[in-house]
């Protein structure tokens, strides 16, 4: 009897299988879907989204709501690119407040989009990703770095406290290179809240090939993260080549952290709220972990620029900052459940 | 009088070294008030002319100078004094949280107090069309709220942790810099440009009246600073050890927390978020003067010599003029570097 009330638990996972919450999230995402193509600023008749879909753009509303396509792809992208670089920089890292905003990557992002700007007379999408990326793969590694020197290697602490300097040192930079050059501020300004209302196919275009590259690493990494999750040593027992795996798994999160970034600017905390979400469902097994991360992602991503459009009619709230509004408590709520010990 | 000689020999050693201490001491602070009263002359006596050190003497006392009165009194000397007055209170308050959370790294600027004044200042910059001495309060308010909402949130079981507070801090920094982020973005242009040189931190077009609130505040919150800085000290050995020792840690923990805040607040306010001095100062001032006795005073004194200079290669030994903050974020960078690896190989940071 006894035995049975131990095992309870897990039966109650077992009981709400993960295939039905995976049903659930794509349920989820597909209404998100529709919602962001249907809400917006301007209110629109079901006769006028029919005629935007089918690629009509007679009257203002059918504009509008073609206007939504990109931007609705755009988001679902993006917050799969930001979850799923949340959920394998934790795995990577071994740290529960590893994020692409703590790591310092979108600032180094915003650093390298900015010199380019002021200085290189930076254009166009392809040179604004492979900017962007560099600027977020030498910020994040940099990071970790710095992190990982001393006892106890990159703590949560330090980890935080190494990403949070850094960038206010590159803050630092970033407003030295933006007063001499007026002219570039209020562009660099714009870029640096993260939004996806500026989207446009050519842009998403762009984008791809980057997302498609780092999504595949990261998802082909999910055994290894696995393996990882036990310790090095038990992982390289396993017959895990621990620095590779590692290696491999890290370039596809920056790669997709930093093609995000490149095009929307940077968006804080989904990549740390959206992994911690997925583990409370569907428990810590990364090859699950990963794939449901990213739709999870996508889907708040699209919630929170539909938010963001509700929220401040009739003008709207760029997604970055809803995000930030959103995901500043999850890492509060984190750090408050964390032992003392682990931080 | 009939004293064991042995005893006797020890006590007059311990108070031989002792006195030897204290000298060293105050040798190193009256060097280090040296160098901040060097600075304060070169403020005032060199910048786009040179002024004999007889005129800047005359128009300080009042008299009528023609040709110096102006470039001195209007221009030199409150920026001076606004200078040394922020110099001062970051570094007092940076060295304040940094004993208190045992911490390097932990400083105001970094867990997210300077980024609620800035962010509520912004805000009203931007908003409500605020300029001037106006933006103070707001800046004070935000800071302080937002000290208050970190200390709250960290607050379980009975205590606060110093390793949750600076993780919190810098949870409710972010949310902070998204307010920063679409105040600016909503800006229009004009108030885009003063949001965003009062981002960087300055202390041009400094005026003598916005310099007395904040004089204000550092005599009573430093005050309050230095009155426990040995409470303080004893913190650094762990919080069982201070209770042990008969120091009430929560109180004294939320004692420090508001004036540091306060002197924060007001310093922010006055002029704005400079970078770094608050986070560079007390690590500075202590490979200087090495460990042992509390670290606030020379901080503090170690805060006025960094935005003095600052402020100085700011404005005439670069290319172009930068407000100090920007001068100071750069200078702070590799500095912070150097820290943050040394400071974790010593285990100070884990």
């Amino acid at each position: 009897m006894s035995e049975a009330s131990l095992a309870a638990p897990h039966h109650r996972r077992a009981a709400l299988p993960r295939g039905f919450w995976l049903l659930a999230v794509l349920a989820g995402l597909a209404v998100l879907c529709a919602l962001s193509v249907a809400i917006g600023t301007r209110s629109v008749s079901l006769a006028e989204i029919w005629g935007g879909l089918t690629g009509a753009t007679e009257t203002i509303g059918e504009a509008a709501v073609s206007k939504r396509l990109p931007r609705t792809l755009l988001a679902a992208l993006a917050g799969a690119g930001l979850g799923l670089s949340g959920a394998v920089l934790q795995g990577v890292t071994r740290n529960p407040l590893a994020d692409p905003g703590i790591l310092g990557v979108n600032a180094g992002a915003a650093l390298a989009v900015t010199l380019g700007l002021a200085f290189f007379g930076l254009a166009g999408f392809h040179a604004y990703i492979w900017t962007a990326i560099a600027g977020a793969g030498l910020t994040a590694g940099f990071v970790y770095a710095i992190a990982s020197v001393g006892p106890g290697g990159a703590t949560p602490l330090k980890l935080a406290l190494a990403g949070v300097a850094s960038t206010v040192a590159i803050g630092a930079f970033i407003s030295a290179v933006l007063l001499p050059h007026a002219d570039i501020a209020g562009g660099a300004q714009a870029w640096q809240v993260g939004g996806v209302g500026g989207a446009g196919f050519a842009g998403i275009r762009a984008v791809l090939p980057f997302l498609a590259a780092g999504c595949a690493l990261s998802l082909a990494s999910g055994g290894a993260l696995n393996a990882l999750a036990l310790g090095d040593e038990m992982a390289a027992g396993l017959g895990e080549r621990v620095m590779l795996a590692r290696a491999a798994a890290a370039l596809g999160a920056v790669l997709l952290a930093g093609a995000v970034t490149a095009i929307c600017g940077p968006i804080g905390f989904v990549g740390l709220a959206v992994p911690h979400l997925c583990r409370l469902i569907f428990g810590p097994d990364y090859r699950w972990l990963l794939p449901l991360s990213a739709l999870t992602g996508a889907a708040l991503l699209i919630g929170a620029d539909v938010a963001g459009r509700v929220i401040a009619r009739p003008s709207e709230l760029d997604v970055g900052i809803v995000t930030a509004f959103l995901g500043a408590p999850v890492f509060i709520w984190i750090v408050r459940r964390q032992k003392l010990k682990d931080l | 009088m009939s004293r064991p000689p042995i005893t006797g020999t020890l006590t007059d050693t311990l108070a031989a070294a002792r006195r030897q201490r204290g000298r060293r001491r105050a040798g190193q602070l009256a060097a280090l008030a040296a160098v901040v009263l060097a600075l304060v002359a070169l403020t005032l006596m060199v910048g786009q002319s040179v002024t004999p050190p007889g005129d800047v003497a005359r128009v300080l006392l009042g008299r009528d100078v023609p040709g110096a009165g102006f470039t001195i009194g209007t221009l030199r000397a409150p920026r001076a004094l606004m200078s040394l007055l922020t110099g001062l209170s970051f570094g007092l308050a940076g060295a304040a949280f940094q004993t208190m959370l045992r911490n390097p790294l932990a400083s105001p600027d970094i867990i997210g107090i300077s980024f609620g004044a800035s962010g509520a200042a912004v805000a009203g910059i931007v908003f409500f069309g605020l300029s001037g001495s106006a933006v103070a309060p707001v800046a004070i308010a935000g800071g302080l709220g937002v000290a208050l909402g970190i200390y709250a949130l960290a607050w379980r079981g009975g205590g606060v942790a110093g390793a949750r507070l600076i993780l919190i801090g810098i949870g409710m920094a972010a949310m902070m810099q998204s307010v920063i982020s679409y105040s600016l973005l909503k800006a229009s242009t004009w108030s885009q440009n003063e949001a965003i040189r009062w981002m960087a931190g300055s202390v041009n077009g400094a005026t003598l009246a916005e310099a007395v609130p904040l004089a204000l505040a550092l005599a009573v919150c430093g005050g309050v600073l230095l009155l426990r800085a040995r409470d303080l000290e004893a913190l650094r050995l762990g919080d069982d050890t201070a209770a042990a020792l008969g120091i009430r840690v929560g109180w004294l923990r939320i004692t420090v927390l508001l004036a540091a805040v306060g002197l924060v607040a007001f310093a922010t306010a006055a002029a704005g978020p400079i970078a770094f001095v608050a986070f560079l100062s007390g690590p500075i001032v202590s490979r200087l003067i090495g460990p042992g006795r509390s670290l606030l005073l020379p901080a503090a004194l170690g805060g006025a010599v960094l935005v003095l200079g600052a402020d100085w290669i700011g404005q005439f030994a670069l290319p172009m003029r930068f407000p100090v903050g920007i001068v100071t974020g750069a200078l702070g960078a590799p500095w912070l570097v150097y820290l943050i690896a040394r400071s974790n190989r010593v285990g100070a940071a884990s």
